[in-house]
């Protein structure tokens, strides 16, 4: 599905350091529309620093990002604009505790995107019904549980009609009886084609919904694979060893 | 010792017309220091170049001064550079001077306490800086900060107490005043306790109040 | 403009004066700070005791400080004494007594918080570790409680020295009543004392309470995690 059709993202040769440390070494990628792409690799790798750079969240000391053709690494860079078309979730949800559930899902929409506000509470109740949480529209966050939250924070980010989201280590928080709820619904945007830079842990959920496994270690992308393959045969011996440490995991 | 209930209930005019007066003095501090401390912060917040440095310098010489001394300065000495003040003017200056820094530092922890994921979430959906205070920001920042706010506005409240020194015919002054004219010592010291428990003890107890239920209502992540 | 009268400050032994009023100041809130402290840590030992009664009296002699101005108590003091119970005591003994049994309750309140945020795990990981129950306090418990009350106790004393500079409403020498003298003396000579003589008041207060302030903060932020 994700053959002859338009680059979304292009990262190129991309650096960033935190201090001393060289975080990001030289990551080259590119995001077509409609693929799904999950990373992977050992905490400290880099790839949630990589999604961050991605959202203009960390300022990078190298190499260019390229969204739709225009340059996000330059000097005067809309962020605002851009973060309107890159949509991001975050590992520990951040809704606003002060707002509803609908409160936090407008404020994008009516906010930065000024739109009219019957039409996008039409679109937030619909994708409400679709994660099943219509019902509690008019609740506190903190009376809901946290796959709830999550599912929410996706809508809100589903909201602003992005040609991108980037899930960061969205499960990593949740109790292992709510994963399921929340990747059942990346799961659902993946077969409608949404367009997604993934995150996790979650390897049989990495396997399932990748069109394609990006593996990092040490700031560097290692390797590049089809989700069969990469979980039957990697190509590097950092892969290898990275899966082995999962099957015991598993044990 | 018995107490002079008729030169209780003669000079009772006196207390409340003092009272009167503490309570628009503190009025006027707690609410201009207030919006000072909003706006203060709000620089501080944006690091707006030399601006913050001003107001980073100005809350230090205003916290680490006495009140009196900020008084006796705008009332004795600035009228020598030409910049004559009533003594209200002075005493609800000085105490907007003292306050003003007070509710920065209020304000300024409330705001530093909002998490920095809760910028970032509010900026990956594409708000504006000013658009990232105003919704997401302040209001939880104001919510860590009422028992603070509310602290100072007390704190505030009991300052006025100091405004007789510049010649204010305040609480203070009243009761000097009584003793020194009729002798009536006990009843006039007995008042001056009473006015102010009567003027603190009802925003202490809100207070207390005001801090519980903000515990009770933590937002939760 | 007030370009003469700045030499007054400096006009015979005025700075020296101006700086020995400011001592008189510094070293009332010292005397109550040490007293304070005696009979606060007392008071903050007893508001952890379970005697109900105790510690409502402990926790109501709190809030009649919190509540009342120390101007007030000043006041109440300084008028009743001698009229009242025919003892003569000085602006001086005033305000050591005041500002002592102020200081006595913020204290106690700051050792209470401190005992009662102190975690049950540490004397019980100390106890694990074998050390006697001198031990346990001297190097587990007190060490962490004094870390605890440091910043608050620094912070009080800013304020004392700051609330000292009402002394001198009740007739004590201090250094505003010098100010005073200084401004009063040369007010022909040097109309535009008050300007410079306040000016510099106020910075000399600065002068004290900033560096403490500095401290205070430092060890906040260094004992907070």
């Amino acid at each position: 599905m994700s053959e002859n059709t338009e680059i979304l993202l292009e990262v190129e040769n991309l650096q960033k350091f935190f201090g001393d440390r060289h975080v990001l070494n030289g990551i080259s990628l590119q995001v077509k529309r409609g693929e799904v792409t999950v990373i992977l690799g050992p905490s400290g790798c880099g790839k949630s620093t990589l999604l961050r750079c991605l959202n203009g969240l960390e300022p990078v000391q190298g190499g260019t990002i390229h969204y739709l053709g225009q340059n996000l690494t330059g000097e005067h860079v809309n962020w605002r604009e851009i973060r309107q078309h890159i949509g991001m979730v975050f590992q520990n949800y951040e809704l606003f505790p002060h707002m509803t559930v609908i409160e936090n899902i407008l404020l994008g929409p009516l906010k930065a995107q000024k739109r009219d506000s019957k039409e996008a509470l039409q679109q937030a109740e619909t994708l409400l019904d679709r994660v099943g949480l219509l019902a509690r529209k008019n609740d506190y966050p903190r009376q809901l549980s946290g796959g709830q939250k999550q599912r929410i924070a996706i809508v809100r980010a589903l909201c602003m009609n992005p040609d991108i989201i980037l899930f960061d280590e969205v499960t990593a928080s949740l109790d292992p009886e709510m994963v399921r709820e929340v990747l059942d619904v990346i799961l659902g945007l993946a077969n409608q084609g949404m367009t997604m830079l993934i995150v996790t842990h979650e390897m049989g959920f990495a396997r399932s919904v990748g069109d394609r496994i990006v593996f990092m270690d040490q700031g560097k992308i290692c390797e590049i694979a089809d989700p069969e393959q990469f979980f039957t045969e990697p190509a590097t011996e950092r892969a290898q060893q990275f899966l082995n440490i999962f099957e015991y995991n598993k044990l | 010792m018995s107490l002079d209930w008729t030169f209780i209930a003669d000079s009772l005019p006196l207390y409340l017309d003092a009272m009167w007066l503490t309570v628009e003095l503190a009025l006027i501090a707690i609410i201009v220091s207030m919006i000072i401390g909003l706006l203060f912060s709000l620089v501080l917040f944006y690091r707006i170049k030399y601006l913050s440095g001003f107001i980073v310098g100005y809350v230090e010489l205003s916290r680490n001064t006495p009140l009196l001394v900020q008084l006796f300065f705008l009332y004795y000495g600035l009228p020598k550079i030409g910049l004559h003040l009533s003594e209200f003017d002075c005493a609800a200056i000085g105490l907007v001077f003292l306050g003003g820094s007070y509710m920065t530092e209020a304000f300024r922890s409330g705001i530093e306490a909002v998490s920095s994921s809760q910028l970032e979430s509010g900026l990956s959906i594409g708000l504006s800086k000013v658009q990232l205070v105003r919704y997401v920001i302040l209001p939880q920042a104001f919510a860590i900060s009422i028992p603070s706010l509310g602290a100072n506005a007390i704190f505030l409240l009991k300052e006025t107490s100091i405004v007789g020194a510049i010649a204010l015919m305040d609480l203070m002054n009243v009761a000097k005043d009584l003793i020194g004219m009729s002798y009536k010592t006990a009843e006039s010291l007995i008042l001056l306790v009473l006015a102010y428990l009567v003027l603190v003890l009802p925003l202490s107890l809100v207070l207390t109040w005001l801090e519980r239920r903000v515990r009770h209502a933590e937002f939760g992540g | 403009m007030p370009n003469s009268g700045v030499e007054v400050l400096f006009e015979g032994s005025n700075f020296e004066r101006l700086l020995g009023g400011l001592l008189v100041t510094i070293e009332i809130a010292f005397i109550s700070i040490m007293i304070g402290t005696i009979l606060g840590v007392v008071m903050g030992l007893l508001r952890t005791v379970p005697t109900r009664s105790l510690r409502l009296l402990l926790r109501l002699y709190l809030e009649a400080f919190r509540i009342i101005p120390i101007l007030v108590w000043l006041y109440v003091v300084h008028f009743s004494f001698s009229p009242l119970l025919h003892i003569d005591i000085s602006g001086e003994t005033t305000a050591i007594l005041v500002f002592s049994l102020w200081g006595a309750a913020e204290i106690g309140d700051i050792v209470r918080g401190a005992l009662e945020s102190m975690p049950k795990h540490q004397a019980e990981s100390g106890k694990a570790l074998g050390l006697s129950k001198g031990q346990l306090y001297r190097y587990v418990l007190i060490p962490q409680a004094v870390r605890r009350m440091l910043p608050g106790a620094i912070n009080l004393a800013t304020r004392m020295v700051k609330t000292t500079s009402l002394v001198v409403l009740i007739g004590v020498i201090d250094v505003v009543k010098v100010g005073q003298q200084i401004i009063e003396l040369g007010v022909i000579k040097a109309p535009n004392a008050s300007f410079w003589v306040y000016g510099l008041i106020f910075i000399l207060y600065f002068l004290v309470c900033y560096p403490l302030s500095v401290l205070s903060r430092k060890y906040e932020r260094r004992w907070q995690s």
